[in-house]
Parts: structure tokens; sequence; C-alpha cells
């Protein structure tokens, strides 16, 4: 099991989201996100108009099994490029575990519905 | 109708006082009037709360946002409280001998003597009531009172935006009320009670631009020089937390705008009518102005520059809504907006100091390019007896001027000493940890969004 972290532009959020729909990633949560760094994006206040580096961006975090980690990268990355520097970064982890409250099942098979 | 002349050889003499007009007519209730000024009233108490708490909410971070409501709620209740105290016998009394035109005496706390059958003795400004039935106004002392009450309370309300998100509480509340003391009232009482100096001269100020929002503006300065920057102010804007938010409070604040303005004759008639178009164009006329150069400058128009600009032109109509017609609101529209705009956007970033939400900006520099706008675009084809510069009269731009200077001098002066006093006794400065905390935990125990369902 991994867990797959992306960055992307909130603009490309509907896209990403029909494409892993659309790989049949069945549930991911996201959340929107403010990075800082060394990029920063022009802001005007009042007329004032100044450099800002808070830069807004959504997280998504999915946990797929084994077998589906790279049709979900690469559904993510399909749908997420711009080609324009800021289309975000795809971060890969190790799951330890996965446990279903409901009916105690581990593993992967706690990840996805058996039919 | 009584002649220009007339009328001025009247103001000159200060037959302004009730017992010396009595005999022309007998004055008595006008429902119309009062029922006018009732609503007026509970406008402009609409404008402190919630429009200006939530316009000023809504511009700073998330942290301070109830610190800021919460300034804006108990200044209504606590200079409500000390307005019918002794602060609308100070500010509209009159006093004997040398200090009666700076400032009223005591007669008056908790309103002594004044009955519910007892007739406004002011008509501000109003030369039509002069001219028809004597100096004596058409509607109850008692409702002339709750009407003034209210610009004093929005008065210190509107220097909340130059010293959020770094002020204590406590130090922040004894500093209004001394201000509203020794601040408001004299510089209210020179410019409207009738034995002002101000008045005598001639000063026109139809609904408070020196005595609201010059006064205002100009503590607001102080404060913000004196109490020194935030401690992550990088000399520019920091952006406002909800802009929703900024547009409700700025919406609000218009449509309180009219019973300031259009409530300040004291009556329901043609000159509350031009007060109430005048007040509207001035502020639609500031508000797209603002929008266009926001358009132009920063190649997009804003919410946040919208909103800024209307209540720049509103601030700019507020001395001259008796006085000027439609040409004069586009003018003034036009104008204060540009002014605020290059301040705010330009010289304050250059000058470096932290006026938090531009109380000075917009209030302080929108009161005096009104009040001069006054002294100029003043036109007689609204009321007969007051003329500017560019109808001929060159005086009443000199008027103002001093107005202006004297009002600006006071407050300047009056609100070093009181924050000095106030730092001493109590403290001002919130401390650096309070302030990367927030003033709402810190000072209030709240927050605004809480993490409960």
């Amino acid at each position: 099991m991994k867990k797959i972290e992306a960055v992307i532009r909130k603009s490309k959020f509907e896209e990403v989201k029909q494409a892993l729909y659309d790989a049949g990633i069945e549930w991911f949560s996201y959340w929107d996100i403010t990075g800082l760094g060394k990029s920063t994006e022009g802001q005007v206040v009042r007329g004032q108009i100044f450099q800002s580096n808070y830069i807004q961006r959504r997280m998504l975090s999915i946990i797929v099994r084994d077998i589906n980690v790279e049709k979900t990268i690469n559904a993510i990355i399909g749908a997420a490029r711009t080609g324009d520097t800021g289309d975000g970064k795809i971060f890969v982890s190790d799951i330890e575990q996965t446990y279903r409250i409901r009916t105690g099942e581990t593993g992967p098979e706690a990840l996805y519905n058996k039919e | 109708m009584i002649s220009a002349t007339a009328l001025l050889a009247l103001f000159s003499t200060g037959a302004f006082a009730q017992s010396s007009v009595a005999t022309v007519a007998t004055p008595c209730v006008d429902s119309g009037d009062t029922a006018w000024i009732i609503m007026a009233t509970a406008l402009i108490l609409l404008m402190t709360i919630p429009g200006l708490a939530l316009f000023y909410g809504g511009l700073v971070r998330r942290k301070n946002v109830l610190n800021v409501l919460m300034q804006c709620f108990i200044i209504t209740a606590v200079i409500s409280i000390e307005w019918v105290v002794c602060g609308y016998s100070l500010a509209f009394g009159s006093s004997k001998g040398f200090l009666a035109p700076f400032i009223g005496n005591f007669d008056w706390a908790f309103l002594n003597g004044i009955g519910l059958n007892d007739l406004c003795p002011y008509f501000i400004s109003h030369s039509q009531v002069t001219a028809d039935s004597g100096a004596i106004g058409t509607i109850p002392h008692l409702l002339f009172i709750m009407f003034q009450c209210m610009f004093a309370v929005i008065t210190p309300a509107l220097i909340i935006g130059a010293f959020s998100e770094r002020i204590k509480f406590k130090g922040f509340l004894v500093f209004t009320i001394l201000w509203s003391l020794f601040i408001y009232n004299p510089v209210a009482h020179w410019v409207w009670s009738s034995d002002g100096w101000l008045f005598k001269m001639g000063a026109l100020d139809f609904a408070g631009g020196t005595v609201v929002h010059i006064n205002a503006g100009i503590a607001a300065i102080v404060m913000a020089l004196m109490l020194g920057k935030r401690r992550d102010y990088k000399g520019h804007a920091i952006p406002p937390h909800n802009i929703t938010l900024v547009v409700i409070g700025a919406a609000l604040l218009w449509f309180g705008w009219f019973g300031f303005n259009a409530g300040s004759g004291l009556a329901a008639d043609g000159l509350a009518a031009n007060a109430l178009m005048v007040t509207h164009i001035a502020a639609a006329t500031a508000a797209l102005t603002w929008a266009l150069l926001d358009w132009f400058i920063g190649k997009k128009p804003t919410v946040v520059g919208i909103c800024t600009g209307a209540v720049a032109g509103l601030v700019a109509i507020t001395p001259a809504a008796g006085f000027v017609g439609v040409t004069g609101a586009l003018l003034i529209g036009v104008i204060v907006s540009v002014i605020c705009f290059v301040m705010v956007a330009y010289v304050k970033p250059k000058l470096g100091y932290d006026d938090a939400l531009d109380a000075f900006g917009v209030h302080g520099i929108g009161g005096m390019v009104g009040a001069i706008l006054t002294g100029i675009l003043a036109t007689p084809a609204i009321q007969a007896a007051y003329s500017g510069a560019a109808y001929g009269n060159i005086r009443q731009l000199a008027v103002q001027l001093i107005a202006v200077g004297a009002t600006m001098a006071y407050s300047g002066i009056g609100t070093f000493l009181l924050f000095k006093i106030t730092e001493r006794l109590i403290g001002l400065r919130a401390t650096d940890k309070e302030e990367a905390v927030g003033l709402d935990e810190t000072q209030h125990g709240e927050t605004a969004y809480t993490a409960f369902d």
C-alpha cells in the first residue's frame, strides 16, 4: 500500500478529479493549502502593488494498493500539467497497515469494496 | 423667503438663540421631521454596528476580527452612556465667559431639565428653518440628543482602523473614553453649538466632515505613529481575511450614511432630499473612480478597492451634503477618490507608517478634501445663504481652512497627550506574544471561526 500526496493547482482540480475517477480510484481526500517559498505572485491591496510569496494550492491524499500506484500517478500528471512553473509535486510513501473500522478487515482489502 | 444678505446679517449678529426668534412664529413638533430623524438616528447606529465593525473586521486578519467587532460594540455602549452623563452637555451646552466658544458646561448633565415636549434648540446650517420659523428646530430636544449621540459613537470607532491588531483592550477603552470627553466634545461644540467659535465664524460642516472625519483621522495618524508598527508589518498592506465582510460593511455604511447626511438638516424636506442625492452620487462616483484607478494601475478592479472608494466618497460629501448640488457631488467624488488612492497606495508605503486599515488615509484625508471642497463648491442654488470660492465667496474657503487647521491641531496635540497619559497609567501596546497569538484569543478568550461543530 502506498500513500500518494499530490500538490496541484486549484484550477486543475476538476480535471484531476475526473482523471482519477476514470482511472478507477474510488476515494481520496483533499484540502486547500498555502505554500511559502522563493517564488512570488503579484498582489494588490487598496492600490498597493506588492509581491506575495504566499501561494495557494490544493493537496490530494490518496491511499492505493501497490498495483494502482502507477496509473494514479499517471492520471494526476496527465491532468495537472500545464508546463508552466508551479504545476506542483507528487510524493509517494509506504503505508504500513490499514484497518477498516466497520468490519475489522486489514491490509489492502480494507482499501476497496469487494464486489 | 428671506434674502441671503439678510440671513447673513442675522448670522453675524448671532441671533440664533431661542428667545430672540420665538416671537416670529410659534414652533412646534413636526411629525414628519420627527419620524424621519428617528429613522435617521437608527440608520447612523447601523453605521457603527454592524457597518463599520464588519468593514474593519473583514480587513484585519482572522485572529483579530472579534477584537475589532468588540471595540465597535463597546464604543457604542460606553460612549452612549458618556453622552447622556455629560457629553451632550459639554458639546451643546452653553458655558459662561471666555470658555463659551470652546466648550459647554454641565447644565444638561444626565439630561437635567430636558422635557419630552422641549424642542430642539439647534438646526445645524439649515437656513430654510431660520427663514420660515426661526432658529428653533421642529423635532423634540431628546431626539436631537440621540441623533447626535450616534455621531459621538461613530467618531471614536473610526480611529480603530489605525491601531487595530496591536492594542491592549483595556488601554483602548480608557483612551476612547478620554478622547470622546476631551477631543470630540469640544470640537463638536466649536463647529455645531451656536456658541462655538467656528460656528460663529461661519465654518460649514453639514454632517461632520471636521467634527467626525478630520477629528478621527488625525487622531488615527497620531495613534498609528505613537503605537508603532505591527511587528510583522513589511511596508505593504496585510491582505484582508474576509472580503465578503468588507463588502457587507461598506454597503451598510453607505446605507446608514443616508441617515448621517440626509438627517443632518434635522428636517424631512428638500434639503434632506438634496443631501440624500449628493451623498449617493458622490459615493457612486468615488467608488467607480477607485475601481478605474485599480483597473489601470493594478490591472484588475478589486473589491476592496471599490469599497474603499465608496467610503472615501461618503466621507468627502459629508461636510458638503447641505451645500452642493449634483455637479459638486460628481467633482467631490472624483477628486477625493484620486487623492485618497494616492495617499493609501503611494504616500503611506513611502512614509512607512502603519495605519492598518487606512483610517487616516481615507477618513482624515477624505475629510480634509471634503471640508476644503465645501468652501469652494458650496452653491447658493442649494442654500441661498451659503456660497463657496467658486461662486465668488473666497472668505468661505479661508474659513474652511481655518476650521480644518484648528481641528487638526487640537485633535493632533490632544490625542498625543491622551496617548501619553493612557500609556503611562495603563499601557496601550499589546506585547509581541499577544500580537502574534492574536487579540481575539489574548484579549477576549474567544476565536471567531471555532473548530467545533
